[in-house]
């Protein structure tokens, strides 16, 4: 996992309620037994018709819109545990997902793939889809060190909760097995000491 | 001090505290299937480590299997490549695997609980949401990701932040016709989508203790569908009773060991949840879902929302749009063209023997699709001994050989775009049964009376 650092970019707004992992990535393309090509089949279903011909009003096939944020409605990622989400939107170059409510599995599996999610309050959101929809070329910058999500043009600082360890991780590109490699000892000592039926 | 049973579980799993909010868990079980753990062992390879605990690993072929002519090879390249992969992947690593064609083989969250894997008191994890499944038996049981699935391969442990805890109390006797799919779509439609987040579900209360080990798996297996990591139910008589006997459960002299301690598992008398719910099962009749989640459910005799009384208005115009339904319509007399019986929620025995005493004798509609997919292998086998078989093919039904089949549009059983399906898995989402598929979650006997009638009714009318 490579390590997280400040940047600023501009954002990609998707301004839906309750996005699930199927729309994310349907399951047809989760037959791969790699976690490269994701990004390819992102959104697919939204993204392209039947005739695999863009379907133009959808975001990703704006040219207005580029980034790698992406900010969604309420509730995202919910539905199935599938970390190809978290693969997809990697692939498509996203690095930061900002909405009001993230589903846990999914907010665990960004994580564990160096993808920031980034809770705000409902106002902070519509705030941030309101500044996109202004100016499509509005800059945000992400301080994960500080925790702070900046609307630049308009100064707008919002802080935003993450625990220690993972923020740890993400700074450092570590992950769980790692930490957990180390602790051999005394999970074999844990195992010694119980009886399981 | 009072406990309850999530945290009776989780504190007896506690290998070491990380921070004040992280602690890593002992996993006493991990499933696996084909979809989400080829890169979780390249992980293993790429690293240069081992499975650290092989006999605590199970592996099934479910999600890309075909289910008709298992023998022959898997026609998409894609799915083939996938399923060898697990073949491959065991064989190398040493972990049993109930491969396609195998006697034992079937859904991941049928054939843990029906081989005795599946007990309480215990951790279990998949690289699949619906492990909330196994929490039926009085276990901490929930979906993880591919990153998590290598870390219990590595170290069978997971760092893990303790959810909070919510009961969901359901008293008082059900309707005829009224059943455990029904009670978890009806908890559902109240909580919504998204209101168990954050939360692990304990549910209690006379309608659920009255319920077989079966229909208690059918909800808990929906607890992830209000956002919950998962949902449990304390084990009692019918669940030791279900547990005897089954291939790996503890034997003789261990069975009652086993007993003493599984005694211990209930939340005590005055332990405290972070959130509490409480229904009444004379409220619950029938369950459909008329949207694109499964939060979006109704009474088979209640309207679909006006926009206007709507939380969210523009998903529910967004849905509405993609089932080609109108607000204020009544789901009943809606026209289906395929049904679909079967999926970890619905495909056990109790569930094909429910619909074949309803269909017996009866035919389906001409124009209706109807597919039974038993969820394992000994299910379909139990069904062919008991004759349901017949019952089915009589009544124009197809049964066919165990997979996850037309739950997700993965293998080759898809609903065509824009045909309507009454479904008794568990979601509903836009294109899970294939794209443009319009799902309509349902009990098996509301689906099995849709199949007769070809359109959707209120099943209550063939009771009495
Ligand atoms: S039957 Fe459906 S929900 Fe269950 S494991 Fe298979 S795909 Fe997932």
């Amino acid at each position: 996992m490579e390590a997280f650092i400040k940047f600023e970019s501009t954002a990609i707004p998707l301004p839906i309620e309750n996005v699930d992992t199927d729309q994310i990535i349907p399951a047809r393309f989760l037959k791969a037994i790699t976690k490269e090509g994701f990004g390819d089949n992102l959104f697919r279903d939204w993204r392209f018709d039947r005739n695999n011909n863009e379907i133009a009003d959808f975001v990703l096939n704006n040219p207005k819109y580029s980034g790698q944020i992406l900010v969604a409605g309420k509730n995202f990622g919910c539905g199935s545990s599938r970390e190809h989400a978290a693969w997809a939107l990697d692939g498509y170059g996203i690095k930061v997902v900002v909405s009001s409510f993230f589903a846990d599995i999914f907010k665990g599996n960004a994580l564990n793939n160096g993808i920031l999610p980034i809770q705000v309050s409902d106002d902070q959101l519509d705030i941030i889809f309101k500044t996109i929809e202004e100016d499509h070329q509005a800059a945000f910058e992400i301080d994960l060190e500080a925790q702070q999500f900046t609307i630049c043009k308009k100064g707008i600082h919002i802080n935003f909760e993450i625990d220690n360890y993972k923020k740890e991780c993400l700074l450092k590109g570590y992950d769980d097995i790692d930490y957990l490699l180390d602790l051999k000892e005394e999970i074999v000592a844990f195992e010694n000491q119980r009886t399981i039926y | 001090m009072a406990k309850t049973l999530f945290d009776k579980i989780w504190d007896a799993h506690v290998v070491k505290d990380i921070d004040s909010t992280r602690q890593v868990i002992y996993i006493d079980r991990h499933f696996i299937h084909e979809v989400t753990s080829p890169q979780a062992f390249s992980g293993l390879r790429n690293r240069g480590i081992e499975l650290f605990r092989t006999k605590q690993t199970t592996a099934t072929a479910d999600h890309n299997v075909p289910t008709l002519n298992q023998h022959l090879p898997i026609k998409d390249p894609l799915s083939r490549s996938q399923v060898d992969t697990l073949t491959e992947n065991c064989k190398e690593f040493g972990v049993n695997l109930y491969h396609l064609g195998h006697e034992l083989q079937g859904i991941v969250h049928v054939i843990g609980p029906e081989l005795g894997i599946t007990r309480p008191g215990m951790t279990i994890v998949c690289g699949d949401s619906h492990t909330s499944t196994h929490g039926a038996f009085g276990n901490i049981a929930f979906g993880i990701g591919t990153s998590q699935v290598e870390q219990v391969f590595a170290s069978q442990c997971l760092i893990l932040s303790k959810p909070k805890t919510m009961r969901i109390t359901v008293d008082g006797i059900l309707q005829d016709g009224v059943s455990a799919k029904d009670v978890i779509l009806y908890i559902i439609s109240k909580l919504t989508a998204a209101g168990g987040t954050g939360y692990f579900v304990e549910y209690a209360g006379s309608t659920i203790s009255s319920m077989s080990m079966e229909e208690r798996m059918t909800v808990c297996n929906m607890s992830i569908e209000m956002g919950a990591r998962g949902g449990m139910i304390a084990p009692d008589e019918t669940t030791f009773e279900y547990i005897k006997d089954r291939k790996f459960a503890p034997k003789d002299k261990e069975y009652k060991q086993a007993l003493q301690q599984w005694k211990t598992l209930y939340s005590d008398h005055g332990a405290s949840f972070d959130q509490e719910y409480t229904f009444d099962a004379a409220d619950i009749g029938p369950m459909l879902t008329y949207g694109t989640n499964p939060g979006m459910g109704i009474q088979v005799n209640e309207q679909i929302p006006n926009i206007s009384e709507y939380l969210d208005p523009k998903q529910l115009t967004k849905s509405l749009d993609y089932m080609g339904l109108q607000q204020g319509q009544l789901l009943e007399g809606q026209e289906i063209q395929h049904v679909f019986i079967g999926s970890c929620t619905n495909a056990r025995i109790e569930d094909l023997r429910k619909v074949a005493n309803f269909v017996q004798g009866k035919q389906k509609a001409d124009h209706v699709q109807a597919w039974i997919v038993p969820g394992s292998k000994q299910v379909e086998k139990q069904a062919k001994e008991e004759g349901l078989d017949t019952v089915f093919a009589d009544a124009g039904f197809q049964l066919r050989e165990p997979g996850c089949s037309a739950c997700l549009g993965m293998n080759e059983d898809k609903v065509p775009a824009g045909d309507y399906c009454i479904s008794t898995s568990n979601r509903n989402f836009e294109g899970r049964q294939g794209p443009g598929a319009r799902t309509i979650l349902a009990s098996p006997l509301s689906a099995a009376a849709a199949a007769i009638e070809g359109k959707i009714v209120d099943v209550r009318k063939y009771m009495n």
